[in-house]
């Protein structure tokens, strides 16, 4: 995930406009001349410089730009099983969209995939904010241990929500029989309607604390020591010194750790397909989840519904992707 | 509360969070070595009484090949990635293209794209080329879940590189091919290994593109061998805990070796 690099500002006027001619009438080339060979040079470097770019720039376009193109062009066809075999569908203009508006499915889809979204990454971001200044103490297997909070997400996603699946098994889950100890009686947490959201909730926040952990624990050590050191002489206790000093100064950070955080969680499918389907009904079933129900999820596949909802989708996720991108330069610019 | 006592207290209270946060491994282990009949047990053993290795010895017998495509995929999309980003990022970081921002910000966009979105293309596109369904189809679809990533760590790692190593090689006379074989590549060492392990962590999890693009091949990953596992025979959990345990070594073993490289690519450029 992540790589929101740095990467250094490179304007194209910076050599473009470089002094041209500077010692005049030095040598025995004129300036013209020297003008010529300067520019010709310029412009071998140029393709050079594309030579390297051009098989991922190929790439980009075959397997990001044609993928993306073909899945718009689907959204506005009808493509049956009979597609498969004639290559031809018809133009059916918005009819698959105004189809997925209709359906029942679309208020229960969005309002589950906010939920899921804006749930998560609350949780996921103040558990790993308390968790980054915890470890920021700096104490003994601190470093240790901040590594092994990495494990959940280092493994593969189905792997954990298989692991959240059974543990949270109505009958032989080992969380109801904690929860019976206390004398809570039985939950079906993700056989039920009520409940499956947060089935699913719990597992997606689980694996999403070590990436707001380290994230922001980054954060912190960006924070120079001096602050915290006039912060305690001036006599603030720890409250307020995370109140007063801590979180005012990470705000770049977090913003960046909501928003990366936000465009992730769009995406999640492979935790709520392993966990409920989207069900029971379509309780737990996101913008994410539907699409792949409706093109793969078995029976006919509905490619063209599917790819109008996944289209929605995506308008969703760009927008906080340019917000994103736009608080990210920001920052940097601020730094 | 002197410095001593603050110190064990913060330790103790770190290890215990430690704990909470990696039951669930603990509890996949436990189930993976706990006898099938005892598995429905109310409340159930809290650590395997009378373990069995049946479990394992059934990821031996049904869950090979699926191992084998995985490591193969995988194999497969750290090779396509590191060619096609390696070479794009030196010349973003060190030839200044015109037009280099732009391609930065499209690598930016592109991770943002839902995988599912990305699926239903590839699934036609496939379909077209006669690549649905095998291993060749599913490196492609995977590595997208890791070139932009690729180019971006390593256009910012290369940029560091000092710019009088570039004008040395030049001097020395070396094009620009081999100023980036001999000079910025062994440098950029570290950003190989990073980029390397996570694609290969990605395509190793990936789910989604094995479950669509190659849903009816004969070689299938093992997410898919998971997948089956649990759709056959929802009782079977201790085999499916087996697998999983399996299934997470490589996750293991990247953060055993690689630790430092983990946080390096998960904290990328996220901040400065």
């Amino acid at each position: 995930m992540t790589a929101i690099q740095a990467a250094p500002k490179r304007g194209a006027g910076g050599r473009t406009t470089a002094p041209r001619g500077v010692a005049p009438g030095t040598g025995a080339t004129r300036p013209g001349e020297r003008d010529d060979r300067r520019r010709r040079r310029r412009a071998r470097e140029q393709l050079v410089a594309w030579a390297f770019i051009a098989p991922v720039a190929i790439y980009m376009v075959v397997f990001y730009a044609y993928p993306l193109f073909r899945n718009l062009d689907l959204s506005f066809r009808d493509y049956t099983l009979a597609s498969f075999i004639t290559g031809e569908a018809p133009f059916v203009g918005i009819a698959n969209y105004v189809e997925v508006l209709r359906s029942s499915t679309f208020w229960p889809a969005l309002g589950n995939t906010a939920v899921f979204t804006l749930g998560s990454i609350a949780v996921q971001f103040a558990l790993g904010l308390a968790l980054a200044v915890f470890f920021y103490r700096r104490f003994p297997l601190a470093t240790t241990l901040r590594a092994l909070f990495l494990v959940p997400w280092l493994l593969p996603l189905l792997v954990s929500a298989s692991i959240w699946a059974w543990m949270l098994n109505s009958d032989s889950g080992v969380v109801n029989a904690a929860l019976a100890v206390f004398g809570i009686p039985q939950v079906n947490w993700l056989t039920s309607p009520q409940t499956s959201m947060i089935g699913v909730l719990i597992a997606n926040i689980w694996i999403g604390i070590p990436f707001n952990l380290v994230i922001l624990y980054s954060g912190l050590q960006n924070i120079p020591d001096e602050v915290y050191e006039a912060s305690s002489l001036d006599g603030a206790n720890a409250w307020q010194t995370f109140w007063r000093i801590t979180f005012p100064m990470l705000r770049p950070v977090s913003a960046i750790t909501l928003l990366l955080g936000l465009i992730y969680t769009l995406k999640v499918f492979d935790i709520i397909w392993i966990m409920t389907r989207g069900g029971p009904g379509d309780s737990s079933t996101t913008f994410a989840i539907w699409s792949y129900r409706l093109g793969f999820g078995g029976g006919s596949p509905d490619l063209s519904p599917a790819a109008a909802v996944g289209n929605l989708l995506i308008v969703i996720a760009f927008v906080f992707g340019i917000i994103y991108i736009r608080t990210q330069r920001r920052t940097e610019d601020e730094l | 509360m002197n410095a001593r006592t603050k110190r064990i207290l913060n330790t103790t209270v770190g290890v215990i969070l430690t704990a909470i946060m990696l039951f669930p491994l603990y509890w996949m282990i436990n189930v993976s070595l706990t006898q099938p009949e005892r598995l429905r047990k109310d409340p159930p053993d809290l650590i395997p009484i009378n373990p069995t290795f049946d479990g394992y010895a059934r990821v031996l017998s049904d869950q090979l090949p699926y191992l084998a495509t995985s490591l193969i995929v995988g194999l497969g999309t750290v090779a396509l990635t590191l060619v096609l980003s390696a070479p794009a990022a030196f010349a973003l970081a060190k030839l200044r293209p015109r037009g280099g921002g732009a391609v930065d910000f499209v690598m930016l966009i592109a991770q943002m794209i839902p995988g599912i979105i990305m699926a239903m293309g590839f699934y036609l596109i496939f379909f077209n080329w006669g690549i649905l369904d095998s291993v060749l189809g599913l490196i492609l679809a995977d590595s997208t879940l890791a070139v932009p990533f690729g180019v971006l760590i390593f256009t910012a790692f290369m940029s560091g590189i000092p710019e009088e190593l570039m004008s040395a090689a030049k001097i020395d006379g070396a094009n620009a091919w081999r100023s980036f074989r001999s000079v910025v590549l062994p440098i950029s060492r570290n950003s190989v290994v990073t980029v390397s392990l996570f694609t290969f962590l990605w395509s190793w999890s990936d789910f989604l593109f094995a479950s669509t693009v190659n849903r009816g091949g004969a070689l299938q990953p093992i997410t898919i061998g998971i997948y089956r596992y649990i759709g056959n025979n929802t009782q079977d959990w201790n085999a499916i805990m087996a697998t999983a345990v399996v299934a997470s070594i490589p996750a293991a073993v990247l953060l055993v070796v690689a630790q430092r490289y983990v946080a390096a690519g998960v904290t990328a450029g996220a901040v400065k």
